[in-house]
C-alpha cells in the first residue's frame, strides 16, 4: 500500500477561492509518492515559534496530475481552513503528509461501484471520478451527488458533465424539484446495468447515515458500504 | 520544517491555560463529539449483545449486557484525543474497568496483546500493558447518557491513553495473542500504538 509517512514540503502553484466558502489549492509535493482516489493529505501549518496546526484534507486530484489538488472548506473559525483561505498565496511551502488513509476507502476500477458524496465529501470521489474519466472505466463508477444548491457543492459542473447523478435539497435542477436522493433513484443506481458491488459514503455525520440508509434500502450489503464520515455529533 | 508565512496559531490563546493536557498536534474541540467511522453504523440491540474474552486465556468468558452491568461499576473521567487531531476535554464514561474482564478469563502468561473485535468487523490491537492497571473499560455510558449508536453504543472499548481509533466501537470480543498483529486502521497506514503525547499517528511514527 502506498503510504508515505514522513513530512514532505509542498509548494502552492495555485489557489482559487471561487466563492469565498471553498479554496482549490493546487500543491507542487517534493518527493511526491501517487496515491490512490480517495486518500488524503495531512496539512501542517508552522508558526515562527514552531507551534503548529494540522488537518486532513481529501485529494481532489487524478494520480496523474502532476499537482495534487485539495478542496477546503471554510469552517467557522476553523485555524487551518481559515489560514488557507484568507493568507495563502501561490508560492508559500507547507508542510504535507500523504497519501494516507490506506486502501479502505479508495477506488481504481477493482469493482463496480456506487460512490454518494455530501457537500464537501464529494471531494474524495471527484478524484475517483476523475481517475475512472482517464483510465476509461467511467461505466465502472457511478456517483450520486448531493448538495443544498449547485453553487455550494464544490465541482459541481464538472460532475454534472461528467453524467454524475445530481441531487439538490434546496433549488430545483432542471425538472428534478428540491430533495435529497429519492430510493428509487439510488436503486437505480445502484442496480443498473448491472448491480453495483461496493459502495462508498461520503460526508458528514447526519449525511452518512442517510446515505448508508438509503444504499441498505436499494439492496446494497452493509458489509460492502465504505463509510468516510466527519462533523460532531451530539 | 519550513515556517508558514502568515501563519500565527488563532487558537492557541484558547490552548494555553490547558497546554499540560493538549498533546502536540492537537486542538480542544469544545463540547463539540465529532466522530469517525468507517463502516455503515449498526444499531445493536443490548439485549441480544455480548462480550467475550477469549484466546490466550485459561477460560474464555462471555456477558451479556446483563451481566456485564451486574459486575462491579467504574468511570472514566478526563480527556480523549483523537488522531483527526481534536481532544475532548472532561468526558465522563461508565462501565466497568477491562481489570475486572480479563480477570474472570485469566489472561496465559504468554498473552501479550489483545485484538479487540467489532460486530462491524473492525479490529483495533493494543499490547495488554495498555488494558491492564486502570488504563481502559468497556463503557455503555458518556456524559450520563447511554452511549448512542454513532459513538459505538450499546458498548465501547475506552482507552483514553492512546488515540481514539485504539477505542473500538461497538466492541464484542477482547482476544488475548502471544504476538501483536495489526487491526484495521493499523493495516491501513496508522500507528501499531497510538500515543498521543508522543505523536504516534502513523506508521513510521517514533
Amino acid at each position: 500500500m502506498a503510504t508515505s509517512t514522513s513530512w514532505s514540503t509542498a509548494t502552492v502553484a495555485e489557489v482559487d477561492r471561487p466563492d469565498g466558502r471553498l479554496a482549490r489549492v493546487r500543491l507542487d509535493v517534493a518527493d511526491r509518492v501517487a496515491h490512490r482516489p480517495g486518500q488524503h493529505y495531512v496539512v501542517r501549518l508552522r508558526a515562527p515559534d514552531d507551534y503548529t496546526a494540522q488537518r486532513s484534507y481529501s485529494i481532489a486530484s487524478d494520480p496523474a496530475d502532476p499537482l495534487v489538488e485539495l478542496m477546503v472548506e471554510r469552517l467557522p473559525d476553523g485555524e487551518v481552513s481559515g489560514h488557507l483561505h484568507d493568507v495563502l498565496e501561490p508560492g508559500d511551502q507547507l508542510e504535507v503528509r500523504g497519501p494516507l488513509g490506506g486502501d479502505w476507502f479508495t477506488w481504481a476500477g477493482e469493482t463496480t461501484a456506487v460512490a454518494v458524496g455530501g457537500g464537501s465529501g464529494i471531494v474524495p470521489i471527484v478524484s475517483m471520478l476523475r481517475y475512472a474519466a482517464r483510465t476509461g472505466q467511467a461505466d465502472r463508477l457511478r456517483v450520486i451527488a448531493v448538495g443544498r444548491s449547485l453553487d455550494e457543492l464544490p465541482y459541481a459542473e464538472e460532475l454534472l458533465a461528467a453524467g454524475a447523478f445530481v441531487a439538490l435539497t434546496r433549488e430545483n435542477l432542471g425538472s428534478r424539484v428540491a430533495a435529497p436522493p429519492y430510493p428509487e433513484e439510488v436503486r437505480d443506481l445502484v442496480d443498473l446495468p448491472t448491480p453495483a458491488e461496493r459502495a462508498y459514503v461520503c460526508g458528514s455525520v447526519g449525511f452518512a447515515s442517510f446515505a448508508t440508509r438509503v444504499l441498505g434500502e436499494a439492496g446494497m450489503r452493509v458489509s460492502e458500504i465504505r463509510v468516510e464520515q466527519f462533523g460532531a455529533s451530539g | 520544517m519550513p515556517v508558514t508565512r502568515g501563519f500565527t496559531g488563532k487558537r492557541r490563546g484558547e490552548a494555553a491555560g490547558r497546554s499540560d493536557r493538549l498533546p502536540p498536534g492537537q486542538y480542544d474541540v469544545g463540547r463539540e463529539w465529532p466522530t469517525l467511522t468507517a463502516e455503515a453504523t449498526p444499531h445493536l440491540d443490548p439485549e441480544h449483545w455480548s462480550i467475550t474474552v477469549d484466546g490466550l486465556v485459561e477460560k474464555p468468558v462471555t456477558w451479556s449486557w446483563r451481566e456485564l452491568h451486574a459486575l462491579p461499576g467504574d468511570a472514566y473521567f478526563g480527556d480523549i484525543h483523537c488522531v483527526t487531531t481534536w481532544s475532548r476535554f472532561d468526558v465522563t464514561f461508565a462501565g466497568v474497568s477491562v481489570d475486572v474482564l480479563l480477570e474472570a478469563a485469566g489472561p496465559l502468561p504468554e498473552a501479550a496483546y489483545v485484538m479487540a473485535h467489532s460486530t462491524t468487523g473492525y479490529t483495533t490491537n493494543l499490547p495488554i500493558a495498555d488494558l491492564t492497571g486502570g488504563k481502559a473499560w468497556v463503557v455503555w455510558e458518556a456524559d450520563g447518557k447511554p452511549l448512542s449508536d454513532e459513538h459505538g453504543g450499546p458498548v465501547r472499548l475506552l482507552v483514553p491513553h492512546l488515540y481514539f481509533w485504539k477505542s473500538a466501537k461497538w466492541v464484542t470480543r477482547l482476544e488475548l495473542m502471544a504476538r501483536d498483529r495489526p487491526g484495521f486502521w493499523e493495516q491501513n497506514g496508522y500507528h501499531d500504538r497510538g500515543d498521543p503525547w508522543l505523536e504516534q499517528r502513523y506508521q513510521g511514527d517514533p
